[in-house]
């Protein structure tokens, strides 16, 4: 019998909902695997989710100090690499995310264990696992098989699996001391800065007309505003319009910017890459408009327009009067 | 300052049709244009914004074939003062084997800051960038929106879910692994490609840098590739753009959001 790591994320003072999905993929996999699920958590002293936690693992192993109460990547990995060598575990789950992205790479080489990046499944046969990843801007599906090894090292998209239901564990927790000879962190965390406030607040719009890569120039948004100006909605964007400096960062729907809820998503010229879509999901309706007819945009949306953007913009807004 | 900056070519898969090759390992790639990774474009941007700023030379580094050095060209017309590729041959590299490399080439050379972009258009699978940092024993950031080098270090500005930064100070030598948008990358016309033709780009092949096959060998590998499996996906309007645009505006009046 084997045991399954997850790492658990939390920000704050909150698990962030990534954690929960690795838990959920974690428990299926110990199921049928009958392996163990044990959650490493790195954080301050008596953090407030601890007893989430235990609900979800059969054990949780605890770093408390003040110094791994915010995520440090030098520390992470020292006390994960060290964690690892110990209990050579089967799997290690970490989310794809910013922090994790972070320290899984330097897990990887500094403990031989073969790494997988932002993964949308796991499968095992025969003690053997696999990944699956999307590639080439979502287009294609890619299943990836590992080196022989003891151990295996997966990140997980955000989203790919659903929410782990509390309740089925009373985990049993180990509290452990940071190591007396733990190396300085080479990088210091100064402060968290909220970047998405603006002028206009794209969460509370019924409709929004958005606009991605597709409208092409800088020259061309300010057709795009006249018509949501026209049709009564707020103008938004995915992320190529922000990192062009077309429209500023408060515009930008998807997981680095904001998650929204309107009743219609009409999106324009927009791709549909997962970390768009993820800002979506609260979209009653979704409108896409794509001269790509195999724009991810369309396994999403409710309609589709396989034509060029700015003729049935300039259509609609010749019907608004 | 000595910068050296990590760059991709990598094939343009947008608003194409791709179609999975007879191995089932990789796409069709003989109909595809090629470009710089996004990414990258923004890493030697900002490698050459801060040789501006505070001097010294910025090296541009590829693992790859001869038509790989296209990028390499391109970097050396943006600013870059020379360039390297590293020829891997007839090699299939992961991203531990392209990260072995490049730690090995840039081991022999100064640096104060390595770049890389966050992840690559292709694979994305952002870690290449930091393992090199690992195998050199660097500091590193992930996800990089902000440098700004002060003294014997740095305050980098990571991007975070939500529109969060989070701001810290880093020890340098460092690698930074670059995220879009933290600057403009400016324009390369051809003119300027010609003009940078006379800078150095050196070749160096993998053995020459001590690695052998085994040391190269692939810890993950491509089992198949498949196309995306069917969902239900949108319902498609169809007509000229006035019967779409009428069409669009039913949906609206339905959902309540018509003015």
């Amino acid at each position: 019998m084997g045991e399954i790591f997850v790492v658990v994320e939390h920000r704050k003072g909150e698990v962030r909902e990534i954690t929960y999905q690795l838990f959920w993929k974690a428990n299926e996999l110990c199921q049928k695997l009958s392996h163990t699920l044990t959650a490493v958590l790195l954080g301050g002293k008596n953090e407030p989710f601890l007893d989430e936690i235990k609900e979800r693992a059969d054990k949780v192993i605890v770093f408390e100090d003040e110094r791994v109460k915010h995520f440090n990547g030098d520390f992470y990995k020292e006390l994960l690499v060290r964690l690892i060598q110990e209990h050579r575990p089967f799997l290690t789950l970490i989310g794809h995310t910013p922090w994790g992205m972070d320290f899984a790479p330097s897990l990887s080489i500094k403990t031989g264990y073969p790494l997988a990046t932002d993964c949308v499944d796991i499968l095992v046969e025969n003690g053997r696992p696999r990944a699956v990843r999307q590639i080439y801007t979502g287009k294609i599906f890619s299943r990836v098989a590992f080196k022989d090894s003891e151990g295996y090292l997966v990140t997980v998209r955000s989203g790919a699996f659903p929410i782990d239901k509390a309740g089925e564990h009373k985990g049993e927790v180990v509290k452990k001391d940071l190591p007396e000879d733990l190396p300085e962190a080479r990088r210091q965390f100064m402060a968290f800065e909220d970047t998405g406030a603006g002028a206009i607040d794209i969460t509370q719009a019924d409709l929004l007309v958005s606009i991605g890569r597709g409208v092409g120039e800088a020259d061309k948004v300010p057709i795009m505003q006249e018509l949501a100006d026209a049709m009564g909605a707020v103008l938004s964007c995915s992320r190529p319009v922000v990192d062009k400096n077309w429209l500023p960062k408060y515009h930008q729907v998807g997981t680095s910017g904001k998650s929204v809820k309107p009743k219609v998503y009409l999106a324009f010229g927009i791709s549909g890459a997962f970390q768009h879509v993820a800002g979506i999901s609260g979209a009653g309706c979704v409108i896409a408009v794509n001269k790509d007819k195999k724009a991810p945009i369309f396994r999403v949306a409710d309609y589709g327009v396989v034509e060029d953007l700015f003729k049935v913009a300039e259509a609609l807004k010749g019907k608004m009067g | 300052m000595e910068i050296i900056v990590c760059v991709k070519r990598v094939p343009l898969t947008q608003e194409v049709d791709l179609e999975i090759n007879a191995q089932k390992t990789d796409v069709r790639k003989d109909m595809l244009a090629y470009s710089i990774n996004e990414w990258d474009n923004y890493a030697i941007e900002e490698a050459v914004l801060l040789k501006e700023k505070q001097g010294g030379n910025v090296t541009a580094v590829t693992v790859g074939n001869e038509e790989d050095e296209e990028v390499l060209r391109r970097c050396l017309a943006m600013g870059a003062d020379k360039a390297i590729r590293v020829d891997s041959g007839s090699l299939v590299l992961d991203s531990v084997g392209v990260a072995k490399a490049l730690a090995q080439v840039i081991k022999g050379m100064p640096h104060d800051l390595v770049l890389t972009g966050v992840q690559a258009d292709d694979l994305n699978e952002g870690s290449v960038g930091t393992m090199v940092a690992e195998m050199l024993g660097l500091s590193h950031a992930a996800v990089v929106r902000g440098v700004e080098p002060e003294g014997d270090g740095a305050t980098v500005r990571v991007e975070l879910e939500g529109g969060v930064d989070e701001v810290s100070k880093i020890t340098t030598p460092a690698l930074l692994c670059i995220q879009t948008g933290i600057n403009e990358p400016r324009y390369v016309s051809i003119m300027g490609i010609r003009k940078a033709a006379k800078k150095e780009l050196n070749v160096v092949k993998v053995e020459d840098l001590g690695l052998s096959q085994d040391d190269l060998a692939p810890w993950t590998t491509v089992e198949e590739l498949y196309l995306p499996p069917e969902t239900e996906g949108a319902e498609f309007i169809e007509g000229d753009p006035a019967t779409v645009a009428e069409a669009i505006l039913r949906i609206l009046k339905e959902k309540g959001v018509s003015k």
